[in-house]
C-alpha cells in the first residue's frame, strides 16, 4: 500500500503541513491564525488543528496547518515543515519532521542536537536577536517573535506578503502603530530568509481558486450561530472545555443581533449556572415554559445532568444539549478530542431512556443541525443531543459559506394556543390524539383549562399520578414509539458508493468523516473497493439497516476505545454483529486517515484479501 | 385539607374579584398523612392566592422531591406545575422565570430538599435574586424516606426512635440573610393568621422571597424531644412582627396607621403593614435579623414573622435586562438576524 504522504525530492505545491511548536500563553495563536488565513486567502484549501495543553501558560502547544490542494479535511498526520519555537519540545519536534522536510528554528541560540538528523534541512533564523534589536518592551518582543516567524515562513514558501499585509490591516483596523509594528516584525523574518536562503524551498504555496465561496470557522461558533438562527432565547451553562466557546459565541452574536438599541433590552438570556446539575435544570425550566433552550457541555457535564435528562425525557420537556466531546474519563484529557460519549448520551439517565442524537461532521453541519436540533426537540418534546467534539468544535474548518433560507419558521411542535384550549372539552397532557405518539402541550399561563402537572413520577395519559402498571407501561410504550418515529426526522445518513459492487463498506460518524473520505481515495488507488455510510442521527434511519445488509463486512470507524457507535448499531439495528468490525482511534488527536488505512489493511491482510 | 375528595360545589362560597371561590384554588386531593403540617401550608396558599385575586393560571408551581414537594399538586389545579428532581427546583424555576417573568412563581421545597442535596441551588437562586416565593416546609426530618434527620434538625433533638442528632443545624433564614435575600420570613404552619399575609407579601415581593415554615411531620417528628413538633413550636414561637398585606387596589383602612406600625409600599403598589411585637425589632436591618436568629439558637426560641425586607434589589429579570415581552413570546422575526446579516457576518471568516 502506498504511503499516505510521499516526501520525495519533488517540489510540493499546496500539499504539505506546516506545524508550529510553541509555548502556551505566548500569543502565538494570532500569528498562526494569520498564517493560515493568508493561505486560505490565496485560494488554497487549508485545515488548521490546534493541539493545546490543558493549561493556561507555559506548556507546549502546537498548531498544524495542512495545505490541501485536493481539499481533504483531516489531518495528514505528517509534518513537512516544522517551526520549532519551544526549546522544551525541540527534540520531539526534530523527530517529527517528515523525511526530506524542513525545520525552522531560532538560531539566536546554538542547537547542537540538530545534527541528529541528516535527512532534513534545518533553517536557522535568529528570531529573538532580530526582534530584540527592533523592539524594547519585553511582552512586545515575545509577541513579535511570532510575527517574525510568519515572515520567515512566507519568505521560504512563497506565501504572498501582500495578502498578509491586508490581513494585518483588518486585524488592527485603525490602530496604525500596531499595523506598523506587526508588519515590521514580519519584515524581519522575511528579509532575513530572503538574504540567507534565497533559493525557494520545494514546499511551495501558489495561488489557487479553491476557497472562493468558502469560510473558515470552528464548529462551536457555527453551532452558536445556529442557536441564534433557530430562535433559541435561553442558554444555561457551566464552563467546560471544549464547549465554552459555544456559549461565548452565542453571547457575542446575541450582543450583536439581539439587544434592542432603544431600550437596551436583551431578547435572550444566558445564565452561567453553579454547576451542570443547575444548567440543565434551567434549560428544562425554560423549555417547559416555551422558550427554545439549550445547554452546552461535555461528557463530565452529561454525567451530572443525567438525572434531569431522564426527567425531561419522561416529562416530555424539549431542550437541546450540545455535547462537545473530549477524551475522558472524568477530567481525562480535556483538551484532546474523542467521540466517547455516544452511548452515554444515547441512553443517558436511569430507567428506560433513549434519546435523539444528531451527529454533525463539520461546522457547516453544526450550523444546520443546531437548528434541526431545536426543531426536533420541540416537535418530539424531548431532550435532543447534538454530538460534536473538540476537533469539530474548536478547530477552524474550511466550509462552503453558510446559507439561509428566509422562509424558515421554527417548528414549535404541538403547542396549543389559548383559543385552541378554550375550544377543547378537556385537555389531557399525554393523550395521543393524533396517533403519532406525540401529545399536545400547553404553556404555563396560557389558559386555566390547559393547566397540567409535569412530574417525573408515574403518570398516565391524562397526566395524573399513577402507580398502575398498565397505565405506566402505556406511557413508556408511547415514548418508545415516539423515539422510533424520530428516525425519520433526524438527518438521513450520507452514503458514498465507490461506483462498483463493493463487498465491504465503512460506517462512521462525525469528525471522522474527512479521514474516511481520504482513506477511501487511498484505498481506491490501491484497488480496494469500499462504500461508505456516515450516520447523522440516532435513532438510526432505516437506510442504515438496509446499508449494512448489503455488505459482507462493515468497518465501523470511530474515535473511542470501546466501539460505542458499533454498540449502538448492534443494539439498535437488526445487523449481524459479526459483520461489524471496529476500527478505532482513541489517542485524543483529530482523526487522520492512518488508523483507518492501517486498521482495514490489517484486517484484509489477515484474510489474505489485500489488493 | 381533607383527604376525601369533595364534589365541586361553591355556590354559597364568597367570590373574589375574578368571580372565583377558594374551591377554584384547590388542587387534587392530598395524599399526605392526616394532620401533616404541609397540608396547612397548602390551605394557606389557597387562601392567599384567592385573597389576592390572582388568576390561578398566572401562577407556576415548582417543587423538588419530598412530601413537601408533593404539595404543589394539592393547590391550584388550574395552574401549571412541575415537580422536578430532588433538590433542584431552583434551577428549573430559574429557567422558567427567564422564559416568562410575568407569572407568579411559587417554589415549594422541604428542609431535606433545600438544605442538603439542594443547598447549592437554594443559595444560587438567592444570589440571582430570582423573582419567586420560595417556601421551605421545614419539619427537621426526611418525611418521604421515613424519618432520617435532615440538615435543619436541631443539635440534640431526638428522632422518633430516641436517637439524638449530633450535628449542628443549618438555618435557612440565616443562610438566606447572609446570601443577600431581600425577603426572609419564618412562620409556623399551625398559625394561618401569620402565614397567609406573609405568603401574600412574599408573592408580591419583586425578587427572592423566602418563607421557612415550621411544618411538623406528624408521622416521624412530632414527639417529645423534637424541636420541630407541634407542641414544641406552639410553646416556643414568638412573632417578632405582625404582618398584614393590602393589595394595591384595596382601600387602605386607617386602623393600621396607628403608632408602632410600619408601612411599606411594594413594587406593584400593594402595601405591607408591619406591627412590631418585639419593641426593638426593625425588619429592615439585616445584621439585626441575623443576630436575632443566632440568639434563637441559644435561647431555644423560634422567632417568626417577616425577619428582613429590602425591596430595592434588582431581580434576575432586571439584572439580565430581559424584555417586557416574555422571551417565550418574542416573535421569531425579532430573534433571527436574517439572510443578509448572515451573508455580511461571514466576511469575518474569510
Ligand atoms: C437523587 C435522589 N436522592 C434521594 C432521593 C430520596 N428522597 C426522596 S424525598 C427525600 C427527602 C425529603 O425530605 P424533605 O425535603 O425534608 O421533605 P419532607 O418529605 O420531609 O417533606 C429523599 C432523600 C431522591 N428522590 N432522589
Ligand atoms: S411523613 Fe411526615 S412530612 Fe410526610 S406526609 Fe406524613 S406527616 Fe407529612
Amino acid at each position: 500500500m502506498k504511503d499516505l504522504v510521499d516526501v520525495s525530492g519533488d517540489v510540493r505545491v499546496n500539499d504539505f503541513v506546516i506545524k508550529i511548536g510553541n509555548v502556551n500563553g505566548t500569543g502565538s495563536a494570532s500569528a498562526n491564525g494569520l498564517l493560515m488565513k493568508a493561505i486560505f486567502r490565496m485560494g488554497v484549501p487549508v485545515v488548521g488543528k490546534n493541539l493545546f495543553p490543558s493549561n493556561i501558560q507555559g506548556l507546549p502547544t502546537w498548531y498544524e496547518i495542512r495545505l490541501t490542494k485536493d481539499g481533504y479535511m483531516a489531518r495528514s498526520g505528517t509534518a513537512e515543515f516544522i517551526v520549532a519555537m519551544n526549546a522544551e519540545t525541540y527534540k520531539q519536534d526534530l523527530a517529527a519532521v517528515s523525511p526530506g522536510g524542513f525545520l525552522l528554528y531560532d538560531s539566536t541560540w546554538p542547537r547542537p542536537d540538530l545534527h541528529a538528523r541528516a535527512d532534513i534541512t534545518a533553517i536557522g533564523v535568529p528570531l529573538a536577536r532580530l526582534v530584540n534589536a527592533a523592539f524594547d518592551n519585553a511582552r512586545t518582543r515575545v509577541l513579535m517573535k511570532n510575527m517574525a516567524y510568519v515572515g520567515a515562513v512566507a519568505g521560504l514558501t512563497g506565501l504572498d506578503v501582500e495578502v498578509i499585509r491586508g490581513l494585518v490591516k483588518e486585524m488592527f483596523g485603525t490602530k496604525e502603530h500596531l499595523i506598523d509594528a506587526n508588519m515590521k516584525a514580519i519584515g524581519l523574518g522575511l528579509d532575513y530568509v530572503r538574504e540567507h536562503h534565497p533559493e525557494p524551498l520545494p514546499l511551495h504555496i501558489e495561488a489557487m481558486d479553491k476557497t472562493a465561496g468558502h469560510i473558515m470557522i470552528d464548529g462551536n461558533t457555527a453551532a452558536a450561530l445556529g442557536c441564534v438562527y433557530a430562535g433559541a432565547t435561553f442558554g444555561a451553562w457551566y464552563p467546560i472545555t471544549p464547549s465554552t466557546s459555544l456559549m461565548d459565541g452565542f453571547k457575542s452574536f446575541c450582543e450583536k443581533f439581539r439587544v434592542d438599541p432603544q431600550t437596551g433590552e436583551h431578547n435572550y438570556c444566558i445564565i452561567q449556572a453553579e454547576d451542570e446539575l443547575a444548567s440543565v435544570g434551567m434549560a428544562i425550566g425554560a423549555g417547559w415554559n416555551g422558550a427554545r433552550a439549550f445547554t452546552p457541555t461535555s461528557g463530565p457535564g452529561i454525567s451530572l445532568m443525567s438525572e434531569f435528562i431522564g426527567f425531561a425525557y419522561y416529562g416530555e420537556v424539549p431542550l437541546v444539549l450540545f455535547d462537545v466531546q473530549r477524551a475522558g474519563p472524568s477530567t481525562g484529557l480535556p483538551t484532546r478530542t474523542q467521540q466517547c460519549d455516544i452511548t452515554l448520551a444515547a441512553y443517558a439517565s436511569h430507567g428506560d431512556t433513549k434519546h435523539i442524537l444528531l451527529f454533525p461532521a463539520n461546522p457547516k453541519e453544526c450550523f444546520e443541525m443546531a437548528i434541526q436540533s431545536f426543531d426536533i426537540a420541540e416537535r418530539f418534546q424531548t431532550p435532543v443531543f447534538f454530538m460534536t467534539d473538540l476537533d469539530i468544535g474548536m478547530n477552524d474548518w474550511m466550509i462552503p459559506e453558510l446559507e439561509w433560507d428566509e422562509s424558515y419558521t421554527p417548528d414549535r411542535g404541538k403547542v396549543l394556543t389559548a383559543d385552541e384550549i378554550e375550544k377543547l372539552e378537556k385537555f389531557y397532557r399525554y393523550e395521543d390524539r393524533d396517533g403519532d405518539a406525540i401529545p399536545y402541550r400547553t404553556l404555563p399561563g396560557s389558559h386555566p383549562k390547559g393547566a397540567y402537572f409535569t412530574r417525573g413520577s408515574g403518570h398516565n395519559w391524562k397526566g395524573g399520578y399513577t402507580e398502575d402498571s398498565a397505565e405506566y407501561k402505556e406511557v413508556l410504550d408511547r415514548l418508545t414509539t415516539k423515539w422510533k418515529n424520530a428516525a425519520n426526522a433526524v438527518p438521513a445518513p450520507v452514503i458514498t458508493r465507490c461506483g462498483r459492487n463493493a463487498r465491504r463498506a465503512i460506517i462512521s460518524v462525525g469528525g471522522c468523516d474527512g479521514a474516511v473520505l481520504e482513506a477511501l481515495d487511498r484505498f481506491a488507488e490501491n484497488g480496494v473497493e469500499l462504500d461508505y455510510l456516515r450516520v447523522r442521527g440516532f435513532p438510526f434511519n432505516a437506510e442504515v439497516d438496509a446499508f449494512i445488509a448489503q455488505y459482507e463486512e462493515v468497518f465501523v470507524v470511530e474515535q473511542n476505545r470501546d466501539g460505542q457507535l458499533r454498540s449502538l448499531l448492534v443494539n439498535e439495528t437488526a445487523a449481524d454483529k459479526t459483520k461489524l468490525i471496529p476500527i478505532l482511534d482513541y489517542a485524543g488527536m483529530a482523526a487522520n486517515p492512518k488508523f483507518i488505512i492501517e486498521g482495514i489493511s490489517a484486517h484484509l491482510e489477515a484474510l489474505g484479501d489485500v489488493a | 385539607m381533607t383527604s376525601m375528595s369533595k364534589p365541586f360545589i361553591d355556590k354559597h362560597l364568597p367570590k373574589n374579584k375574578l368571580g372565583l371561590s377558594v374551591r377554584n384554588y384547590e388542587g387534587v386531593m392530598s395524599t399526605l398523612c392526616a394532620g401533616c403540617g404541609h397540608d396547612s401550608v397548602t390551605a394557606s396558599l389557597v387562601q392567599a392566592f384567592w385573597e389576592l385575586d390572582l388568576a390561578p393560571e398566572s401562577a407556576a408551581k415548582i417543587s423538588g422531591i419530598g412530601c413537601s414537594s408533593k404539595t404543589t399538586a394539592y393547590f391550584m389545579g388550574q395552574s401549571h406545575g412541575i415537580n422536578t428532581v430532588h433538590g433542584r427546583m431552583p434551577s428549573v424555576a430559574t429557567g422558567a422565570n427567564a422564559a416568562n417573568g410575568d407569572l407568579n412563581y411559587i417554589g415549594i421545597s422541604g428542609d431535606g430538599d433545600s438544605l442538603s442535596i439542594g443547598f447549592g441551588q437554594f443559595a444560587h437562586a438567592i444570589r440571582r435574586n430570582l423573582n419567586m416565593l420560595y417556601i421551605i416546609e421545614n419539619n427537621g426530618v426526611y418525611g418521604l424516606t421515613k424519618g432520617q434527620f435532615s440538615a435543619s434538625a436541631d443539635y440534640g433533638s431526638k428522632s422518633k426512635k430516641g436517637v439524638a442528632n449530633e450535628q449542628t443545624p443549618i438555618d435557612p433564614c440565616v443562610q438566606a440573610l447572609t446570601l443577600g435575600a431581600g425577603f426572609v420570613a419564618r412562620a409556623f404552619s399551625g398559625d394561618k393568621s401569620q402565614l397567609i399575609p406573609l405568603i401574600k407579601a412574599g408573592l408580591k415581593h419583586k425578587g427572592f422571597a423566602l418563607i421557612d415554615v415550621i411544618s411538623p411531620c406528624v408521622t416521624f417528628n412530632d414527639h417529645a424531644g423534637s424541636t420541630k413538633s407541634y407542641a414544641h413550636t406552639y410553646k416556643y414561637y414568638h412573632p417578632l412582627v405582625h404582618t398584614d398585606f393590602v393589595a394595591h387596589a384595596d382601600e387602605v383602612t386607617g386602623s393600621y396607621d396607628k403608632d408602632g406600625a410600619m408601612r411599606v409600599t411594594m413594587q406593584d403598589g400593594g402595601e405591607l403593614f408591619l406591627r412590631k411585637t418585639a419593641d426593638d425589632y426593625d425588619p429592615r436591618d439585616r445584621a439585626q435579623a441575623i443576630e436575632t436568629l443566632l440568639m434563637n439558637k441559644t435561647e431555644g426560641e423560634i422567632r417568626t414573622g417577616l425577619l428582613y425586607l429590602n425591596s430595592d434589589l434588582p431581580d434576575m429579570q432586571a439584572a439580565n435586562k430581559l424584555p417586557k415581552i416574555p422571551l417565550n413570546q418574542v416573535l421569531y422575526e425579532r430573534l433571527t438576524p436574517g439572510k443578509a446579516a448572515l451573508a455580511k457576518l461571514q466576511a469575518r471568516y474569510r
